[in-house]
């Protein structure tokens, strides 16, 4: 297994702490003028996407993590399972329902989507940047208001609530961007 | 093929002009002082014995071939400085290159530029004053707060760091957030916790309205300074510090040759329990104080750091030409 020193360490970089993999976000060497130099580090649990701060004795080492990010078709849910496929390999991948999360309103059949694996296991599920989907439900609202000020809630064909103008009407397609949860546009088929 | 090489500096080019500048400034500071400037070698047979420091060794590939000769490439420029002294050069000054292996991070370069100078007749409240009006000079700072080690610790934690028990120094560290794995703070000695405690809870608030220079450190963290006994007995050394980075260490030099060589076995000793290279003791420098170093005060301050200082820049690599990454 491979080991990086915190010489070594920089950010971006996947180690293992406590049995879960990590991402260093930020590393500080930090030494007295004369006496023991330490690294604060700050580390993203990449389960869990809890930060946490620790300080290490400098030349400690952490084990590596196998971590690498794949591109991945979402092809459907069976309730249980979301189902994943890398499209050059036609490899599959069943995901629980834990590991997809909140991610799982973002999610529409065709589209590619970012997974992290860890020995090849999938770690979380990122959902484009923007989404566009089919509103369900919402309130018919004033006709011919297009102030947009005040806005709805209204809820899309994956089960997603989002705020949307008052003149945005059941069936339409809207763009939302995943990040934030808010509504962009109205969008085209 | 090596791929993506960033041969551009990383500094900009108005702050490698104000580097010469500010060079230039130093210089006109220490002629009107009449303390010369020296060169001394980079690359010697030994080098400092600090545990903590990890000089970088090199070998000449002719000589390879015929005799193992290792040289070192200088922590600071220390030893030979205090030969010169001992050979009667009067006050001395040197700005050079310095080497410390594993030094990165906003702060630090492996490879980075050093101002070290020589008083002879001073002590370290004499250099201090000194200080004062060199970063007056350079920096336009107001006159700097001076505080003993004792004082600042009880300011800032309100405990006494002469007296602090391993547990006291532990659970203070737990009040403070700071968080180390079990097995690695065991290891820990009570000089590694206020190292600790130092650079996470004292440091990062020093020295905004003013300098804050600290004073008179536990005896065990003298590195060449004198001791003075006493209750408790102190080392006569200080450090500069501005806006929570550390500037300068200064000491009021140890010149007893008996004492020097004892404290080199420690630290070798110390460099073998703790798995670490052995550095050859610089026996140059332990002859030279047994003919005689005269008393006097020294000080090593970090130019890059001076000039991050002076013109406000975040990190090293923005007043340094080319950092470790792209050398």
């Amino acid at each position: 297994m491979a080991f990086y020193s915190t010489n070594e360490f920089k950010s971006g970089l996947k180690v293992i702490i406590d049995n879960d993999p990590y991402v260093i976000l930020e590393n500080e060497f930090v030494k007295p003028g004369k006496g023991q130099a330490f690294n604060r580090v700050k580390f993203r649990n990449l389960k869990t996407g809890r930060i946490i701060e620790r300080t290490m004795k400098s030349g400690e080492s952490l084990a590596a993590a196998d971590v690498v990010e794949k591109e991945m078709q979402y092809l459907y849910n069976d309730g249980e399972r979301w189902h994943f496929m890398v499209t050059e390999t036609y490899e599959q991948y069943e995901i629980n329902k834990s590991v997809v999360g909140n991610s799982a309103v973002w999610l529409k059949e065709q589209d590619i989507c970012m997974i992290t694996l860890w020995n090849d296991l999938p770690l979380t599920v990122t959902p484009p940047n923007f989404v566009v989907l089919k509103i369900v439900e919402t309130d018919p609202g004033l006709k011919g208001d297009t102030s947009g000020g005040g806005g709805k809630p209204a809820t899309l064909e994956t089960g997603a609530v989002v705020r949307v103008p008052l003149f945005v009407q059941i069936g339409e397609l809207i763009k939302v961007d995943t990040r934030t949860g808010e509504y962009v546009s109205r969008a085209k088929e | 093929m090596q791929k993506n090489k960033e041969w551009r500096p990383n500094a900009n080019l108005v702050n490698l002009n104000l580097r010469a500048k500010m060079l230039a400034e130093i210089r006109t500071f220490f002629q009107e002082r009449n303390i010369l400037e020296v060169e001394t070698p980079l690359m010697c047979t030994s080098a400092a014995t600090d545990p903590y420091l990890k000089p970088i060794s090199i070998v000449s590939l002719q000589r390879e071939a015929l005799e193992e000769q290792k040289f070192y490439l200088q922590t600071s420029p220390e030893f030979a400085m205090k030969r010169l002294l001992a050979a009667g050069s009067g006050p001395i000054y040197q700005i050079c290159k310095a080497f410390r292996d594993g030094e990165v991070g906003r702060l630090h370069n492996p490879e980075f530029t050093i101002l070290e100078w020589y008083r002879p007749g001073f002590d370290h409240h004499d250099l201090m004053d000194e200080v004062e009006t060199f970063l007056g000079t350079i920096l336009g700072t107001p006159n700097a707060e001076r505080l003993t080690y004792e004082a600042v610790f009880t300011r800032l934690l309100g405990f006494n760091p002469h007296h602090a028990s391993l547990q006291q120094l532990k659970d203070c560290a737990v009040s403070e957030g700071i968080s180390i794995a079990t097995d690695v703070a065991n290891t820990l000695t009570i000089d590694d916790w206020l190292d600790l405690l130092m650079t996470h809870s004292i440091e990062p608030h020093l020295g905004f309205e003013c300098p804050v220079m600290i004073y008179d450190y536990p005896a065990s963290k003298a590195a060449l300074a004198k001791i003075r006994p006493g209750k408790p007995e102190v080392a006569e050394r200080f450090e500069v510090y501005i806006q929570g980075i550390e500037l300068a260490n200064g000491y009021h030099e140890l010149t007893d040759p008996e004492i020097q060589l004892a404290r080199f076995e420690d630290d070798c000793r110390m460099r073998e329990t703790l798995g670490y290279l052995p550095i050859p003791i610089d026996l140059f420098l332990v002859e030279a104080l047994k003919a005689g170093l005269p008393t006097s005060a020294g000080v090593a301050l970090g130019v890059d750091r001076l000039l991050m200082l002076k013109h406000g820049t975040y990190e090293i690599q923005d007043v340094v030409a080319f950092t470790i990454d792209r050398v």
